[in-house]
């Protein structure tokens, strides 16, 4: 396998009870890029994210992420691909009986590069993540007491505790304002200078796919039906694939 | 593997839930002895439960030992019996009627709040989230749960033991000039504390399997708001039950080993 191909998912199936949300999807991330996978709502983008980290078992298919076969890995092995990859939730899943401070501390207590650190040294690395998200106001700040938007971003900045080299972004801009959006588009941009990562950012947003993608594939009906540059796909003769683009 | 629908009338499901407890069971275990005990988290899930059944045990024990004492006084009074009074109540609550509705008691505040609160934890993905970043929720959430109930129940059963003791010299105070000191003396004349070894085991189990139970219920809940609620009846419901199967097991081992 190539090496700078971090996930390669060949003929992915997923079904639940009869029907078949996933039928036969192929996908590939390379080192450093930005990848979104565009769909409408309900097609099952968040199921081919949970295969690959495997909080879901796919029907059949084959996942490979960092070269690894997930779907063949132990306890350990998975655990050690997990802490490689980033996973922003789409309602950003903050433990909602800690703070965002003890949010971050959380994975990173019981992570063994990480446990050996000094309470200081620690702290340090929550402050420096909080403020790459700009929320370093909110750090003893309780999840109840935060906004949508400002979920999202605190759950981006735990998931980057453990130095993730790639992350995950279900829908980062669903559910927000227009100015909110763009500010989480401009943060996915910067995450990638700042931190070296490669990102799979699954999106029905136009205007997040346009901004944040360094390619893009358009998930519907359970297949990919396109893969390519967003401007590329944008002049697409396709009527499928125009459709996603009114 | 994620539960259809909580403890209906549905057979399959039935069994798949007794399955499911019992794989729950033995992860425990297994997970007890192989993973970092995460220590803080248990000592603030035992204060949490207590806290939280704390005042609902204490009055329910007065209330018990007062209730329990008004009603068989004139009885035990007709037979010329009524020193035997504080013994008979001390007994009876000790050994069958503080396990038992102290535990109902426990599963209905504590287990649905488990319940509900590890099921809400399921819907908005927080468990997901500890499971990709490596932090193993089970042992997290579901280890320092249950090792809390088994430890806290008896504990507080105790406590309402003492309690409705309490209530049952209240009750006789109103009738007798009957001392405390007098009162202890004749609750326990007749009393062993190796009287307490069959009750104090049993409310270990009826500890562990309401923790057991409400993490279950809770861990494997139903997608979206609705199996919040569910988690947390299911949780109630099936606790309760076995609450009185194992009440039922207990009887007959101790019938058959005190013979
Ligand atoms: N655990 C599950 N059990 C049963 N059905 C499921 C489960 N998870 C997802 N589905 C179904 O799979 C389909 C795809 O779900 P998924 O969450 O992946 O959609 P999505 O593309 O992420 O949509 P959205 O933009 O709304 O997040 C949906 O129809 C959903 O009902
Ligand atoms: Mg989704």
């Amino acid at each position: 396998m190539e090496n700078n191909r971090i996930i390669q998912v060949s003929n992915l199936h997923k079904s639940f009870g009869d029907k078949t949300v996933i039928n036969g999807v192929d996908l590939e991330l390379f080192a450093g890029e930005n990848l979104v996978v565009l769909g409408k709502s309900g097609t099952g983008k968040s199921v081919i994210m949970k295969c690959i980290v495997r909080l879901m078992q796919p029907d059949a298919g084959t996942i490979h992420v960092f070269g690894t076969d997930v779907l063949k890995a132990g306890e350990k092995e998975l655990n050690r691909i997990r802490t490689r990859i980033g996973y922003l939730f789409q309602e950003g899943a903050l433990y909602d009986s800690m703070s965002v401070r003890e949010n971050l501390k959380f994975p990173a207590k019981r992570n063994a590069h990480l446990r050996r650190l000094s309470n200081k040294e620690l702290d340090e690395i929550i402050e420096r993540n909080l403020e790459s998200v700009g929320l370093i106001d909110a750090i003893d700040k309780w999840p109840s007491e935060l906004s949508g938007g400002m979920k999202k971003r605190a759950g981006l900045a735990r998931s980057l505790m453990l130095s993730p080299e790639m992350i995950i972004y279900d829908e980062p801009t669903t559910g927000l304002d227009p100015y909110t959006s763009d500010a989480i588009n401009d943060l996915i941009i910067k995450i990638r200078e700042e931190y070296k990562t490669a990102a799979v950012i699954i999106t029905h947003d136009i205007k997040c796919a346009r901004r944040t993608s360094d390619r893009m594939v358009i998930l519907n009906d359970g297949k990919i039906i396109a893969n390519g540059k967003f401007e590329e796909l944008r002049a697409a003769p396709d009527e499928q694939v125009k459709l996603f683009f009114i | 593997m994620e539960r259809k629908s909580p403890l209906d009338l549905n057979l399959e499901q039935f069994f798949f839930d007794i399955a499911g407890i019992a794989t729950f069971t033995f992860r425990y275990i297994g997970s007890l002895f192989r993973n970092r005990f995460e220590g803080r988290e248990f000592i603030s899930q035992c204060y949490r439960t207590g806290y939280q059944s704390l005042l609902l045990i204490g009055i329910t024990a007065i209330i018990l030992g007062l209730v329990l004492t008004i009603q068989i006084r004139p009885i035990l009074a007709g037979l010329g019996a009524e020193a035997w009074l504080p013994n008979m109540i001390f007994i009876s609550v000790v050994t069958e009627m503080g396990p038992v509705i102290f535990a109902l008691l426990f599963a209905g505040k504590v287990g649905s709040g488990i319940g509900a609160e590890l099921s809400s934890m399921r819907v908005t993905e927080q468990i997901d989230a500890m499971e990709v970043s490596a932090t193993n929720p089970f042992n997290y959430l579901v280890v320092t749960r249950v090792s809390a109930t088994t430890i806290m129940l008896p504990i507080l059963v105790f406590f309402g033991d003492m309690l409705a003791f309490f209530g049952s010299f209240i009750g006789l105070r109103a009738y007798s000039e009957i001392s405390f000191k007098l009162f202890y003396s004749r609750a326990f004349s007749e009393f062993y504390f190796s009287d307490m070894f069959p009750a104090t085991i049993k409310t270990i189990f009826f500890g562990f399997f309401i923790g057991i139970i409400a993490s279950y219920m809770g861990y494997y809940s139903g997608r979206g708001t609705e199996g919040v609620g569910k988690a947390a009846n299911a949780a109630v419901v099936a606790s309760s039950l076995v609450i009185f199967l194992i009440d039922l097991v207990a009887v007959q081992l101790t019938d058959i080993l005190t013979f």
